[in-house]
This record gives structure tokens, sequence and C-alpha cells, in this order.
């Protein structure tokens, strides 16, 4: 069984079609797929769902599917630092289901759990629960939020070994792992490919039995706020 | 009147020793500024870590690691990781003991506005919805008024809800109030403010 392949575009081969539900991990651009999501506005795929933190910028991260017109509806928390982005919505061409951020990333984690659905007292009182069903529990009320099962699952990576077990690196951590959960696919990039057996078990974030698929690449990583302190 | 940095030092007193805390973007981010002596408190950041250090020297920036305002920042001794799921796991179960975020309006019952503007360009709400839903304590810091110079401290919200009755406490340029049973209970007043003065730009009803 051989999980390792040579390009994004090699990975993403006999996965894609028009009109699927993409899970990607991230937060901000960090941490983000990127090599994926250039392979992905390669491919063309069209109508494209997203299920992410955020949109990227204008130039970067989802933010390129966007400009290609590749992307029908987002799932995101925040989507404030993409002008394309609010130019396609205020047009009506893009649709967009905010959800609350803990309430994204327990819809990941639990679709990955096969979990259909979870009882949140997030959103309670506000847009956010209008049509959902609410229920009390020891005299406090809670919304139903739904687990989302995503056909397909990028996520970014520090390290995998060939059998995909992976570990990250600081805060590009963030919704990675539960993205990687909830896909029926999943496909990681990462910085290094490690042999296996040099990971140290006890410290393996991510077991590869979530990852279907691993590339190896050169990643720009952006940075999208730089702030420092003098010395 | 307090300024912004007075504002933070006076929010700073609401942090107790052990405490996990959560600052929002704006003023709560100053509070770590302040933070009393011998009082040790350990701050989360939403995108998944707790013990969040100050920004780094300027060559050392780790586009890996970054706060919830996407802005780079360091790791502290203490410092541990973790994904999104955990980290709003620990936020909604109750584990963050306080959260400080700032406002565009509260209301007297402790419902908060501070995401959306109808009509106006939408970001969203970020972590903001599972932060005041589900951390032990919710402490907002604003201007006491908008730039019209309308108060910002309702009856009733006007804005759509990041929550309703969450808000415990309210620390403005005028002075602290606390949400209670019938309405807002003055704490104290800022420095050179009377509780005339006080009254007169809140809406919400004061018992």
């Amino acid at each position: 069984m051989k999980k390792i392949y040579g390009s994004a575009a090699e990975a993403l081969d006999g996965v894609l079609h028009d009109g699927m539900l993409i899970a990607a991990g991230g937060f901000g651009l960090c941490g983000i797929p990127e090599l994926l999501l250039s392979a992905i506005r390669d491919a063309g795929t069209k109508d494209l769902t997203f299920a992410s933190n955020n949109a990227g910028v204008d130039d970067f991260g989802i933010g390129i599917l966007l400009q290609t017109k590749q992307v029908k509806k987002m799932i995101s928390s925040y989507v404030g630092e993409n002008k394309e982005f609010m130019r396609q919505y205020l047009g009506g061409e893009l649709e967009l289901e905010f959800n609350p951020q803990g309430t994204l990333a327990e819809r990941m984690r639990a679709g990955g759990a096969g979990i259909p659905g979870f009882y949140t007292k997030t959103g309670v009182g506000t847009v956010i629960a209008e049509g959902k069903e609410h229920k009390d529990f020891n005299g406090e009320t809670y919304i139903m939020e739904e687990g989302i099962f995503a056909d397909l699952a990028i996520v970014k990576a520090w390290k995998a070994d060939a059998t995909g077990n992976l570990v990250f690196r600081k805060t590009a951590r963030n919704f990675n792992p539960p993205a990687a959960m909830c896909g029926k696919i999943c496909i990681v990039e990462v910085e290094e490919i490690v042999p296996t057996g040099s990971l140290d078990p006890d410290t393996i974030h991510l077991p590869g039995i979530y990852v279907h698929r691993i590339v190896q690449g050169e990643h720009e990583k952006r940075i999208e706020q730089r702030t420092v302190r003098s010395a | 009147m307090w300024d912004r940095n007075q504002m933070a030092a006076r929010a700073a007193l609401e942090l107790q020793d052990g405490w996990y805390v959560n600052l929002g973007i704006g003023i709560p981010t100053l509070v770590s500024n302040y933070i009393p002596e011998g009082v040790e408190v350990t701050l989360q950041s939403e995108n998944g870590m707790l013990g969040m250090g100050p920004f780094p020297i300027e060559g050392t920036e780790d586009a890996d690691l970054i706060n919830a305002g996407k802005q780079t920042i360091t790791e502290l001794p203490q410092t541990a990781y973790f994904d999104s799921a955990m980290s709003f796991g620990m936020i909604r179960g109750g584990k963050i003991a306080m959260a400080i975020l700032g406002a565009m309006e509260v209301a007297e019952n402790g419902d908060l506005a501070n995401w959306m503007i109808p009509g106006k360009l939408v970001k969203g709400m970020g972590g903001a919805m599972d932060l005041v839903a589900g951390v032990g304590r919710v402490v907002v810091v604003m201007d006491h008024t908008n730039k019209h110079g309308d108060s910002k401290v309702l009856k009733e919200c006007t804005l759509p809800l990041t929550g309703k009755a969450v808000v415990d406490r309210i620390i403005t340029n005028l002075g602290v109030l606390d949400v209670v049973e019938g309405g807002l209970k003055i704490v104290e007043c800022a420095d050179g403010v009377t509780e005339e003065e006080l009254r007169a730009a809140t809406l919400a009803t004061i018992v």
C-alpha cells in the first residue's frame, strides 16, 4: 500500500469532481494546504464547497480558487481578509454559511468520529440558531449542529512517515486534524517525509489511519500579520 | 475618564492567580501588559495554544506561530499546542475562566453584539460566539459611546447578537458596571467621572 505521491497534482488524480465538498485545514494563512490548493486550481474543478475556517487572501490560500470562480460556497467562521470574496459574495456569485469557529471545528471532528449531530450552547439566541433544533439539558438550552462528512480533506502537516502518521508544528496544527478526520479521502502535504519508524509513536498527532495520500513539497508559508517587538 | 491603556489596566485587575484566560483583539490585547504582580495567568489563543508569549524580536518571526489575530507571537516555557477542536472543547467545556473582549453594544440583560452590522461588510464571528457561550466569566472592555456619541450600553441591543445574556461585567472609559437582576449596577466610576455623568451616558437601566 503506497501512500506517497510525486506531486500535488498526482495525489489529486482521480479524486476531484465538480460540486464536491472539500474540508481544508489552516487558520488564516497558517498551516494551509497551499500546494494542494494550487493543484486544484490547475485542475479546474468547479462548483466546489469548502469547509474552511477562512477563505485565504486575494492571491493566496483559497483566494486563488475564488479568482478562478471555482468556489460555489464557503462554510467559514471569518472571511474578513479577502476582497475578492466580498465582491463575489455581495454580487450573489458566492454562497456563504457562517459557522462559529468552535462549531465548525466540532462539526469536522464529529463527522470524522461518525457523529451526525451534536448539541451546543454556542449561538443560542443568535441568527446562527434560526431553523435549528433546540433542546434543553439540565435547564439550559442547546442547538443541534450537524457533523461534516466531506468528500475530500486537504491538510498540511510538518512531517509524515510513509504510513501517514503526522506531526504538526506549533499553531499550524489548528484545523488540520479535524479536517483530515472528516474526509472520505484525506490528502496531506508535508514539509518532510521521514522514514517509517523514525517518529516517536508517543508524539504522533494524527495517526496514519486518517491519511490516504501524502505529498512532500516546498512551502511558501506566508505571514499575514508580521508583528515584532524591539530587542 | 480612562484612556485605552487605563481601561486595559483596570481590566487586568479582573485576573486571578492560576486562571486560564482568553483576550480578544484591540484593547483586550493590551490587558496582558498590566497583569498584576504575583498573579500568574495563562493566555489562550483559540487557534490552538495555551501559554501565549509576547511578539517576537525582529528576525525571529515564525509563520507557524501566530495568535487568533493572525499576528506573529512567541511561546513560553509552559506553552502547549493543540488542534482547533480541542481548543474550542476547552472553551465550550468551561475550562477557560474568563474572556475579555470588545463590543459594539451591550444590553442590560447581558446580551452582547460584537460581530456584525447589517448592510455593512460582514466578516464573520470567528470564535466570539463560542467564547461567550462557554467561558466562566465574560468581561467587555469598550468605549462607553460610539463615535457619534450614542451610548453603547443599552436596554436592548439593536445589532445581531453574539450571545444572549452572556456578559458579566462591562469596563468602559467612564467606569465599571455589573450585569445584575433587573439591570446594571455601577461598580466604580473612572477617574474624574461622576456617577451622574456615567448614568447620563448609559441608556440601560441602572439599579
